[in-house]
C-alpha cells in the first residue's frame, strides 16, 4: 500500500530503473566480446604507458573484463620485474 | 534508382513483419513505388499480414533459381496495384537455399524499378540475416522497450556496422504509455541513452494492429488507429519531412488531479 502511494506521488522509481541498470551492464559485456580487437589494442597501449614507469613481463600480461552481479570491471594483471627510480621526461 | 532498406531486429516477435507491411502501405500512400521482399524463408508471414496469401504463385527462390521472371513473381497489392508489390518467401525450403550474392543481384535489379525495396529480415543472426542484409543500402532496427529486445537490437546494430551498414535507424514498437508513466517501462529517452542511434519512430502498443492483421489490412490505412498514425509519421520522416515524435505521455486522471491540486510530479 505504501509502495502504491509512493508511486502514485511519483516518489518511487518503477521497474524501468532496474531494467536500464541491467541492460547497461549486459551491454558492456556484449560489446566487449563483440570486438576482441579492442582488448588487444588496449593491451598494447597499456604496455606502452606502463613501461615508461616500470619494467614488466609483457608475456605475462592479462587484461580481462570481470563481471559481478553489480558491476563490470576491467582487471589487468601485470607482472612487474623492476620499478624505475624516476619518472622519465618526454 | 531506389533505396533498399532491410528491416531487422535480432529478436523475434517484436514486429518486423508488421512494420514492413505498414511502411510499405504508408509509402505507397505517399505515391512511392514500393516492393516488399519477404526474406524469412521457411517461415513466411508478410503475405498474410498484407492479405495477399491467396495470390502467391511464385516465390523468391523461383526467381533466384530461374524458374520464372521477377515480374511474374511480384504480387500486386489489392489497393495499390503496380505501386505496391510483394515478393513472397518460399515456405517449403530452408534459409541456406539462398546466398548473399544472389540476394545482392536481386536487390540491384529491384531498385532499378522501385523507389523503396523493403526487406523483411528473419529473426536471428545466421544465414537468413546475412541474406536479408545483402544488397541493403540502409537498415531499420525494430525493438520493443524490453531488456531482451534492446539487448538484441544492440547486437544487431554491431553486426550491421560490421557489414558496413552504418547508421541504422531505430523504431521502438509496442510502447505502453500507461506503463511508461508508472515508471515500469523504458521510454524513448532511456532507449536512446543506451543504444545511441537515430530514432525513426515510436509506435504505441495498439489493439488495432491485431484487428488489422486479422483482416490482412495494415493499420496504417486506418485513420483512427494510433499505431497507424505512428507509421504514417515514420513514412513521412523517411521521405525527409521533419515530423516530431508522437507524444505518448498523456496524463492519467490521477496525475492530472494531483497536478491540478498542486501535489506531486509525474514520474517521467
Amino acid at each position: 500500500m505504501l509502495e502504491f502511494l509512493a508511486r502514485l506521488l511519483g516518489t518511487q522509481d518503477g521497474s524501468k530503473t532496474k531494467a536500464k541498470e541491467r541492460l547497461r551492464l549486459v551491454l558492456v559485456h556484449d560489446r566487449s566480446s563483440l570486438s576482441p580487437g579492442l582488448l588487444d589494442s588496449l593491451k598494447e597501449e597499456l604496455i606502452q604507458v606502463i613501461t615508461k614507469y616500470m619494467e614488466i613481463d609483457e608475456s605475462g600480461l592479462e587484461v580481462n573484463l570481470d563481471q559481478s552481479d553489480e558491476s563490470v570491471a576491467l582487471v589487468a594483471n601485470i607482472p612487474v620485474k623492476n620499478v624505475k627510480r624516476s619518472v622519465p621526461r618526454d | 534508382m531506389g533505396t533498399v532498406i532491410v528491416i531487422t531486429s535480432g529478436k523475434g516477435g517484436v514486429g518486423k513483419t508488421t512494420t514492413t507491411a505498414n511502411l510499405g502501405h504508408g509509402l505507397a500512400a505517399l505515391g512511392k513505388k514500393v516492393c516488399l521482399v519477404d526474406a524469412d524463408i521457411g517461415l513466411r508471414n508478410l503475405d498474410v499480414v498484407l492479405g495477399l496469401e491467396n495470390r502467391i504463385v511464385y516465390h523468391l527462390l523461383d526467381v533466384l533459381e530461374g524458374h520464372t521472371t521477377i515480374s511474374k513473381a511480384l504480387i500486386r497489392d489489392k489497393q495499390y496495384g503496380e505501386n505496391l508489390v510483394l515478393l513472397a518467401a518460399a515456405q517449403t525450403r530452408e534459409k541456406d537455399a539462398v546466398n548473399p550474392t544472389q540476394m545482392r543481384e536481386l536487390m540491384l535489379e529491384l531498385k532499378q524499378e522501385y523507389d523503396y525495396v523493403l526487406v523483411d529480415c528473419p529473426a536471428g543472426i545466421e544465414q537468413g540475416f546475412r541474406n536479408a542484409i545483402a544488397g541493403a543500402d540502409k537498415a531499420i532496427v525494430v525493438t520493443t522497450p524490453e531488456v531482451s529486445a534492446v539487448r538484441d537490437a544492440d547486437r544487431i546494430i554491431g553486426l550491421l556496422e560490421a557489414a558496413e551498414l552504418y547508421e541504422p535507424q531505430l523504431i521502438v514498437n509496442r510502447v505502453r504509455p500507461d506503463m511508461v508513466r508508472r515508471g515500469d517501462m523504458m521510454d524513448i529517452d532511456d532507449i536512446d541513452d543506451i543504444l545511441n542511434i537515430k530514432i525513426l519512430g515510436v509506435v504505441p502498443d495498439d489493439e488495432s494492429i491485431i484487428v488489422s492483421t486479422n483482416r490482412g489490412e495494415p493499420a496504417v490505412n486506418d485513420p483512427k488507429s494510433r499505431s497507424g498514425q505512428a507509421y504514417r509519421n515514420i513514412c513521412r520522416r523517411m521521405e525527409g519531412e521533419d515530423v516530431p515524435l508522437m507524444d505518448l505521455q498523456s496524463e492519467g486522471f490521477v496525475q492530472k488531479f494531483l497536478r491540478k491540486i498542486g501535489v506531486g510530479t509525474a514520474n517521467r
